[in-house]
């Protein structure tokens, strides 16, 4: 085949430039790769979650309530929405266990779910993965939740103690199973963290246990299928307040839609959080990758002006001139997409695959869906043109003979620096390279941009980190000042403070008195928490997301600035407040305050004044106290002989969890966008280095041939580059910020609102990162410098 | 006649260009000696540029020796050949290569910021007529202009050996000969050793000494009676 003498240079020209061809295709890579491997990846995993609620039929709708005959769940199934009603028996239990050989301080406590007969739940699906179902009619068999079975050790045939309704018995655990509702158990109690160790789901036949819990033909817990189309919406609101009114009578806790139901809060928080990085970085990455294609490829076409002069007095045409460098950038598009891609995928599935792991999903579906490979093929396709285009279009303007000539000589100034009387500081070497930089204002500042959008995008990496350190410092530090917090088996009267506080180990306890209410303002309203304060106690601050300590409510409601935007109060106004214990009924309260808190919806009031409203007398629901060191075994211990113990929980444990259950796949991420950071930190780097070379190769030969050294004209070429680079890092560090702030204002404010906080040594860390990848870069460039061809150009004119 | 400066023997030079080898020195036997004024003649590809990049220590020859003094330069590694430049050679070329960023004084200052002793950058434009044009840029300076410049650059220094190679080669007429008496004057004043390289034969006869290469080798060398000088030369 005859290979026209055009796509011949063209493939020359692509040997010779491998290496700056090859920086520039691997920006396009890097960006490509990080965008479809994190899109993907986010994509994936709502996949597997929704294929694994879909296939154990997750409902759509949960309440939890006091006992109700059986009929009443017929009164449910005709409320206008819903399509099928299941309701059932889900019950605590104890598990008298003695702590086993990890950290685990307090036997665990447990909640028995019932199975109907046969099995197989017609909504809330349970998943066997080990051993077998139970028998029907036998009480003392059961499945136990997987999670629970893993830390304690337990396989199928072994046997554990369990304490219902006071009774001990020996369950035989038959099967290990997984729930869609228990993919993050968590035990009940004020703060909705997962605890696997301490927290165990057991299923059991509901014909049989019900005598146990005086629940024959009765049920205390209920899940609800929604009509296609309502979840998620007013309707489904208006279904929660139909459900929650036909329930009252029954002790109906107040129901909730998905996005409340405990397991599916924690783990669509957790996709939140990864989707804050995979929805907004990858895009970040694309444009940062598309941005610098264009300037190096815009580059790259400049320096073969005189070729193209060339080719054009030889009587080529500019469309096919044209089509040598669209050609040219869309080699190095095409084969850096491609490997962006591949890449792409393989992190992705790799990622999907941790990830589904890591929140416990047990189906994988991974795919790279073709909108986002055509999205990132079609934006790095488009920015390589007209990155070659842009520029070629004024080279081709002109008269073949003028693009011959070089471009015009260069004219230098005395740069402001030297203006200033200071130029003599720099000598000949630091005056060429500030008057380099000075003459050629446009393409410094774009290089500097580009090493910039690099350093940002690694300290955006860690930004999610420094974030979730500051929440975790600010929430369980500062604002949080007990050791342990204990939750009573409903309220208590406030003496149970002072029996409590008379525990030796104990140094300090005070009383919280939490209640759930519906808020209402006009049409609006939420479900919320509202937290009740002791006059002088001080284990509870409220903190805003400055770090700030804001009074404690004196009078009134003080509301998280969040809710009171989103329901539109003022202060000063009053809102409805629907009780769910207590005297039930509706009240009104002045709304005093608000405090920019970082997470949650909530209010805030004085203890006094939420027991009255309650009416009652002085009463809380959780204790917190502060111990002597190393003595929560010791004080554990005791609070589990107390009757009115539902739980224990250390503060230092719940961090732990926290810590577990965030900072894995945030090393991870943050370790895949700093080597993407860094690739493209390389990429603009050598690319500004090596076409600094193509530009100063002459002057750089005359002066080796002046008799300077390799080391002194390498300080001149890398010295302009370093400036680059430190102008850069000020910048950069300053565009991670606002990228941050980007981050984090596309996260959902319901739910929690990250402060702007980068931490010095996310700011040390991306720095460094980028200053790696410029010394990389110019050790790479410098060995071409050693090889300059200093006869050659003496012989050409410039 | 003095002391050799330089010295060439039997020297060689073969480069590889693609599959064929071209000789572009075979043989060549050279000296230049203390202050003299020699002009290298010869057309263009006689091999005159390769020996000037050989005995300015830009090249080293395939075969034979080179002696700067009592260094062999054909031995010299590329530390040795920077360092011989820095401190001996000033060089001048057709295309001046002066760094468009620096203006006329800081240019030749380049030089003296690297040398031992050098001439002051004023002295050494003075020394060329440019004493009015120190802070004027490459870009602001005629042809003519800026290779003076490149010549006051070459000589700041006090090299002992001035190496030009075509110097006229880029400029006019008029330029040229200015050019050329500034060089005249410098080996006159400071009593550099000076080569010139050219392919224009009338400008042999300012010199000493004319060495006349052909084909790779010395093909006539001749000692000047009178020397003309440059301002009376005509091309």
């Amino acid at each position: 085949m005859r290979v026209s003498p055009l796509n011949r240079k063209l493939l020359r020209d692509l040997r010779e430039r491998w290496a700056q061809l090859a920086t520039i295709g691997l920006v396009v890579a890097a960006g490509i790769a990080a965008f479809v491997a994190l899109l993907s990846t986010w994509q994936s995993l709502e996949q597997s979650r929704d294929a694994y609620y879909e296939e154990y039929r997750f409902g759509d709708v949960f309440v939890g309530l006091e006992r109700a005959p059986d009929r009443v769940a017929d009164r449910l199934a005709d409320v206008s929405g819903v399509t099928l009603v299941y309701p059932r028996l889900v019950s605590p239990v104890r598990i008298p266990l003695q702590a086993g050989t990890s950290d685990r301080q307090q036997p665990p406590i447990g909640q028995v779910v019932g199975l109907p007969p046969g099995g197989e739940p017609p909504l809330n699906g349970v998943l066997l993965t080990e051993g077998r179902m139970v028998e029907p009619g036998r009480s003392d068999e059961a499945l136990l939740i997987e999670t629970f079975a893993e830390r304690a050790g337990i396989v199928p045939g072994d046997t554990l103690p369990v304490v219902m309704e006071g009774t001990f018995r020996q369950v035989r655990v038959t099967g290990i199973a997984a729930a869609p509702e228990y993919v993050y158990p968590a035990p009940p109690g004020t703060d909705p963290i997962p605890d696997d160790e301490r927290f165990a789901v057991l299923w059991m036949d509901r014909q049989a246990v019900a005598p146990v819990f005086q629940m024959e033909g009765a049920f205390n817990d209920a899940v609800l299928r929604l009509a296609p189309g309502v979840a998620g919406t007013a309707s489904e609101d208006a279904v929660l307040a139909e459900v929650d009114r036909i329930l009252e009578p029954y002790g109906g806790r107040g129901a909730v839609g998905r996005d409340l139901q405990r397991s599916n809060y924690f783990l669509q928080m957790r996709l939140d959080q990864l989707q804050a990085l995979s929805g907004f970085v990858p895009i970040l990455f694309l444009g940062v990758a598309a941005f610098l294609l264009n300037v190096v490829l815009s580059r790259l076409v400049r320096l073969q002006r005189g070729e193209i002069a060339a080719l054009k007095a030889l009587g080529y045409r500019d469309r096919e001139i044209g089509g040598y460098y669209v050609k040219l950038a869309l080699v190095v598009v095409l084969l850096g997409s491609g490997l962006g891609l591949a890449v792409g995928a393989w992190m992705g599935r790799g990622l999907t695959a941790f990830f589904t792991e890591f929140f416990r999903l047990p189906l994988l579906e991974y795919g790279v869906p073709p909108a986002i490979a055509l999205v990132a093929l079609g934006v790095a396709v488009v920015f390589g043109v007209v990155g070659a285009f842009g520029t070629l279009r004024g080279i081709l303007r002109l008269a073949p003979a003028e693009a011959m000539h070089p471009e015009p000589p260069a004219r230098y100034r005395p740069t402001l620096l030297e203006k200033l009387g200071v130029g003599d500081l720099f000598g000949s070497s630091g005056r060429m390279i500030l008057r380099e930089l000075g003459r050629r204002k446009l393409r410094t500042a774009l290089s500097s941009f580009g090493v910039a959008l690099a350093l940002g995008v690694i300290v955006v990496g860690r930004f999610s980190a420094d974030a979730f350190d500051v929440i975790l410092d600010r929430h369980y530090q500062m604002a949080i000042q007990e050791d342990v917090s204990v939750s009573l088996i409903g309220p208590a009267p406030e003496r149970a403070v002072r029996e409590v506080g008379a525990l030796p180990e104990v140094t300090r306890a005070e009383g919280l008195r939490v209640t759930s209410v519906r808020l209402q303002a006009g049409a609006r309203s939420r479900d919320v928490p509202i937290f009740g304060y002791r006059d002088g106690d001080r284990l509870r601050r409220l903190m805003d997301s400055e770090g700030r300590v804001a009074p404690m409510p004196t009078g009134g409601l003080v509301l998280t600035t969040t809710l009171a935007d989103l329901m539109q109060i003022q202060v000063g106004d009053t809102v409805e407040v629907q009780l769910r214990e207590g005297r039930s009924g509706t009240q009104r309260l002045p709304v005093t305050g608000t405090v920019d808190e970082m997470f949650g919806l909530q209010g805030h009031m004085r203890m006094a004044e939420l027991n009255r409203l309650l009416g009652e007398g002085p009463t809380v629901s959780s204790l917190l106290l502060t111990l002597e060191e190393d003595d929560f075994p010791l004080v554990e211990a005791r609070l589990a002989e107390m009757p009115r113990v539902q739980e224990v929980t250390a503060k230092g444990h719940t961090i732990a969890r926290l810590e577990e259950y965030t900072a894995e796949p945030q090393r991870v991420l943050v370790l895949i966008l700093s080597i993407f950071g860094s690739v493209i930190a390389v990429g603009v780097v050598y690319n500004n280095a090596r076409v600094a070379l193509s530009l100063r190769a002459r002057d750089l030969a005359s002066l080796r041939v002046l008799g300077f050294t390799r080391g002194e004209i390498s300080g001149i070429l890398l010295g302009e580059q370093a400036i680059q680079v430190l102008v850069a890092i000020p910048f950069g560090l300053l565009i991670g910020r606002i990228l941050s702030g980007l981050l984090a204002s596309t996260l959902d404010p319901e739910e929690y609102r990250f402060p702007l906080m980068v931490s010095p040594q996310t700011y040390a860390y991306a720095t460094v990162v980028v200053l790696a990848a410029a010394l990389v870069s110019a050790l790479l460039v410098r060995r071409r410098l050693d090889h300059l061809d200093l006869i050659g150009v003496l012989k050409t004119r410039e | 006649m003095s002391q050799a400066v330089l010295e060439a023997r039997d020297v060689t030079r073969t480069y590889r260009m693609g599959e064929v080898d071209v000789h572009a020195l075979r043989g060549v036997d050279f000296a230049l000696y203390e202050s003299e004024f020699l002009v290298l003649v010869g057309a263009s590809g006689s091999g005159k540029s390769t020996l000037m990049n050989i005995l300015g220590g830009l090249d080293r020859p395939t075969s034979g020796t080179v002696h700067f003094r009592d260094q062999d330069l054909s031995r010299a590694n590329d530390r040795q050949l920077t360092e011989f430049r820095r401190r001996h050679v000033g060089f001048v070329f057709q295309f001046y290569n002066l760094m468009p960023s620096l203006t006329a004084r800081e240019n030749v200052a380049l030089v003296t910021e690297i040398s031992r002793d050098p001439l002051s950058p004023a002295e050494a434009l003075e020394m060329v007529g440019l004493e009015h044009r120190l802070d004027h840029f490459p870009s602001q300076l005629s042809g003519g202009e800026q290779q003076r410049v490149a010549v006051a650059r070459a000589i700041a220094k006090r090299p002992e050996l001035l190496l030009c190679d075509e110097p006229t080669g880029a400029l006019d007429y008029r330029s040229g000969v200015v050019v050329l008496e500034v060089i005249e004057r410098v080996n006159q004043e400071l009593g550099t050793s000076t080569a010139v390289i050219t392919h224009n034969a009338p400008i042999s006869e300012m010199a000493n000494r004319v060495v006349v290469l052909h084909d790779g080798q010395v093909e006539e060398e001749r000692t000047n009676e009178t020397r003309t000088p440059a301002s009376d030369i005509r091309w």
